[in-house]
């Protein structure tokens, strides 16, 4: 794939899915502390995403930097916007934010979750 | 690899000279650090796009040399 079917194919995906992580590893078995803490968090809420490994790609994984400007994985997009990685992910939701931002944007998930 | 923590703070220094600039090494291998940044330059900003001007500031080395650089912004 060239570096624009990269950048296509990745405008797809975040598109495509209302809740996108880009880690290294998968939801299942994440391969770096940062992505899993993420998936965690997610999962924790219930909510349903769509986890993109990118360490099977190495032009996805310098894709997904480009697109966003954003130098580190994991990256987080809900209905299409980029959210922020992990630090951002997780001040966010152990301050309520992530949660009322799922709401916001009328994604599912589990209101009933505690704060960390 | 890695970074020692006095450049990580001298180069986030050049762009914010305003900054307070603190800078925690996680596991003293040189590789793992946290940054605290509190500058009036990020008053008005999103969270992504502080984040964003610090890593402009650090001008490639994230991801790279720096692994992991837990980040924290806020405004005085």
């Amino acid at each position: 794939m060239s570096a624009q079917d990269v950048q296509d194919w990745i405008g797809k995906q975040v598109a495509g899915n209302d809740v996108v992580l880009f880690m290294k590893g998968t939801k299942a078995m994440p391969q770096c502390g940062f992505s899993m803490q993420v998936a965690q968090i997610l999962q924790h809420l219930g909510v349903d995403f769509k986890d993109i490994n990118v360490l099977e790609d190495m032009s996805v994984r310098e894709g997904v930097k480009a697109y966003s400007n954003w130098p580190t994985i994991p990256q987080l997009y809900v209905k299409g916007e980029f959210i922020g990685g992990c630090d951002i992910v997780r001040e966010m939701f152990q301050a309520g934010e992530l949660q009322e931002l799922l709401t916001a944007k009328g994604v599912a998930h589990n209101k009933q979750a505690l704060t960390a | 690899m890695g970074m020692a923590a006095e450049d990580i703070a001298r180069m986030i220094k050049e762009s914010f000279p305003d900054a307070e600039v603190r800078i925690e090494d996680l596991t003293g291998d040189g590789n793992h650090y946290a940054a605290t940044v509190i500058s009036e330059a990020f008053r008005g900003k999103s969270r992504v796009q502080q984040h964003q001007m610090v890593y402009d500031a650090l001008k490639g080395n994230m991801d790279g040399v720096l692994h992991a650089l837990a980040l924290k912004t806020a405004t005085p």
